[in-house]
């Protein structure tokens, strides 16, 4: 009897133990946030599902690109070894993932964290809520549409400071005779800056409502259009303002040429606030920031940041990707993580009264719905947009290329599009 | 006859080789047998077999990535085994002095060869960067006209890559060669100048001929290095700028990994493999021939 007992709490306290290891488990996200900034704001993910209560584990895969990241865990899915975790653009990177299963389906965390009340707007849910099933977080709103400069260099140039795109490329010749960069631009992975670029002003050009026109439709009308040729002349216009050495340049260098005063400005999302921040300057004062290529017509876009969670033949480690999920949209690390990112929180019940002027300019735009701009990537597919990620990144370096020609050839892209 | 078939059977023989044989008829044979049968698919992320006949081959004879891949490996091609080759046999004749030191000169021309191309490519591309490299230094030192930036430039991003493509391609094929000088018989030499003929005559007529062999050898590694450039223009331009030095090599992974269009990847991989079929279809048929002769002729 006496032996039962301590058997029997030998046996409770190695199962108590056992179950503890158990439940606790590591998991793999694969990213692509490598900037100052961005590696600044990952790391409040991981401290707070490392300090879960549960022993949990962030192992952290940072692959510097996008499209590289996105590349290495469409390969470790097709060979079997899907990580933990992995970030994406919403749209459809990954709607291939969803109808091949191999996803795993939050549908009960969200239902538990009331996802579809919290988050606004509600195009950002709708990313990654696919035929009533939940197969995604939702973890950040970027907005693609801004310009971002230094004050110095405008300064130094005696041009006043940029409200639009035609003020700057009108002031850029000033900037150039002053021995700077006027326009600062990167040309890494396959071109994607200069699409961003080119998307912005796609939208500036047609207009939001014909722009979705244009790619829901798939219009080769629309896309060989004058506005087309008008923006592709404009292109070419912003390629005589940059420096020679953009070739292979990533955007976080490109952003560099502005914060330490060589370059006058460039076209990036708003994580590239994430860079002056952690260079210690904040917007307004040390650095102008331009909302939508257009101070008087503000728009914003849904484009963000979103985690996927691959299917795992192991319980544990599930519970684990499910605990991760309903930690990285609970308001705290919402906070944390998009003040130091440079984004906007997904829901709107958060305080962001600590948010930079740049950011509250984009919280201010964001309450009007038609100052939203739905990200290109929900309309096209990867295939699509690297297609175009192609055309412009030619018609940026090849000089020869005519607009008429590029506009030609967008039209196609357009019109084949799938 | 009858002896060498029994040969061919030969049991330690056969052991041997089986792995070999299970190697290439499961990697190449099979291997390329799917990608073949997926290029006729619509397969997208995920391979299917939903068949829908040659419209991926229009699709890529239509995609001017693919036309500035095919054109660029044509000129990579050609001029980077021309100056291989040259270079190489030039190379391999000066080692071939009897000079001093030979082992170190060896060494310092084979070393770009022995070297991981994405690191080299990498160094190449740092030199050539207008705001790290020569450029920057040149200008730092007080010759501030001086311009020397060819990979930003879409006309001379390629020659770049050959020049590239030369430093480290003509150390082995000078070891090749030189191996095949070597194995020409010194009297050839005597006999020659004996005769009065020129040095550069006895290259060009007597010797470079007998070493055929080491010449198609060089040959046919200058070619596999060329049909799969990858790493190199990875590691120097990325493809870029825009798509100016895109190879099919690049594209083919690009299209499969990053564009999530296997379909279209596997056009591309075998139209790759075209030409190369071809070259094997026309040497198979010229030993068949020679053979055929022999047979005759016995």
């Amino acid at each position: 009897m006496r032996y039962g007992l301590v058997t029997a709490a030998l046996a409770v306290s190695t199962a108590l133990q056992f179950a503890g290891q158990a439940a606790a488990a590591d998991v793999e996200v694969i990213h692509w946030w490598t900037s100052k900034g961005e590696s600044a704001a990952v790391s409040q993910f991981a401290k707070a599902f490392d300090n879960d209560g549960h022993g949990d584990k962030w192992v952290d895969s940072a692959i510097a690109l996008g499209e590289t990241a996105r590349s290495t865990v469409m390969q470790r899915v097709l060979g079997g070894d899907p990580p933990g975790a992995a970030q994406f653009n919403p749209g459809r990177q990954y709607e291939e993932l969803i109808s091949g299963g191999k996803l795993l389906d939050l549908t009960d965390v969200a239902t538990a964290g009331k996802w579809d009340e919290v988050i606004r707007p509600k195009a950002i849910g709708g990313a990654c809520l696919v035929d009533g099933h939940w197969w995604c977080v939702p973890v950040n709103i970027h907005s693609n549409y801004w310009a971002w400069y230094s004050k110095p260099v405008f300064e130094k140039a005696g041009v006043p400071e940029p409200k639009n795109l035609d003020e700057f490329i009108a002031a850029a010749p000033k900037i150039k005779e002053a021995g700077l960069i006027p326009f600062a631009i990167g040309g890494d992975g396959n071109g994607w800056q200069i699409q961003l670029l080119f998307q912005d002003m796609v939208t500036a050009a047609l207009g939001v409502a014909k722009r979705d026109e244009m790619y829901t439709k798939k219009s080769a009308d629309i896309a060989g259009g004058a506005e087309m040729k008008g923006v592709f002349t404009q292109l070419r216009a912003l390629k005589q303002f940059s420096d020679n050495g953009y070739a292979n340049r990533n955007w976080n260098d490109t952003t560099n040429l502005v914060i330490t005063g060589k370059a006058g400005l460039q076209v990036m999302g708003d994580w590239a606030r994430g860079e002056f921040a952690a260079a210690g300057m904040t917007g307004v004062k040390d650095f102008g920031c331009m909302i939508g290529l257009n101070e008087a017509k503000p728009v914003v876009s849904t484009d963000g940041d979103i985690i996927v969670f691959f299917k795992q033949d192991n319980t544990d480690v599930e519970a684990a990707q499910k605990r991760l999920a309903a930690l990285l949209i609970s308001p705290e690390v919402q906070v944390a993580f998009n003040n130091a990112k440079g984004s906007m929180p997904v829901r709107g019940d958060v305080d962001m009264s600590t948010a930079d002027p740049c950011m509250q300019k984009a919280l201010k735009a964001v309450e009007d719905p038609a100052n939203i701009v739905t990200a290109t990537n929900r309309f096209i597919t990867e295939n699509t947009n690297q297609q175009i990620n192609e055309l412009v990144a030619q018609f940026f370096a090849d000089d020869t290329m005519t607009a008429d020609d590029a506009t030609a050839k967008f039209a196609t892209i357009i019109g084949n599009s799938d | 006859m009858q002896k060498s078939w029994r040969r061919g059977f030969h049991l330690p023989a056969v052991i041997g080789t089986v792995p070999m044989i299970l190697v290439a008829v499961g990697v190449f044979v099979i291997g390329v047998g799917f990608s073949v049968l997926w290029s006729f698919t619509s397969s997208k992320l995920f391979p299917t077999y939903d068949f829908v006949g040659l419209a991926q081959y229009r699709r890529l004879w239509a995609d001017n990535r693919w036309l500035i891949s095919v054109n660029n490996i044509w000129f990579f091609g050609l001029m980077s085994i021309t100056c291989n080759m040259l270079f190489g046999y030039l190379l391999a004749v000066f080692m071939d002095q009897r000079i001093r030191q030979e082992d170190l000169f060896r060494s310092i021309f084979l070393y770009p060869f022995a070297m991981s191309l994405i690191v080299t490519g990498l160094v190449w591309q740092w030199v050539l960067d207008p705001n790290l490299g020569l450029q920057a230094a040149m200008r730092n030192w007080g010759w501030s006209s001086f311009s020397f930036a060819p990979l930003v430039s879409a006309d001379t991003a390629l020659y770049a890559l050959v020049v590239a493509g030369i430093w480290q391609g003509s150390g082995v094929t000078m070891a090749i060669l030189l191996a095949g000088l070597r194995g020409v018989d010194e009297e050839i030499w005597k006999a020659a100048k004996v005769d009065g003929i020129p040095t550069w005559r006895t290259h060009v007529s007597i010797v470079a001929p007998m070493m055929r062999g080491s010449f198609a050898t060089a040959f046919v590694l200058q070619c596999v290095g060329v049909v799969r450039v990858y790493d190199l223009v990875i590691a120097m331009t990325g493809g870029g700028p825009g798509i100016a030095t895109s190879m099919p090599a690049v594209y083919v992974i690009q299209l499969i990994t990053v564009r999530q269009n296997v379909g279209q990847g596997m056009a591309a991989a075998t139209m790759m493999l075209l030409p190369v079929l071809v070259v094997l279809a026309f040497g198979g048929l010229v030993a068949w021939r020679r053979k055929r002769q022999g047979e005759t002729e016995a």
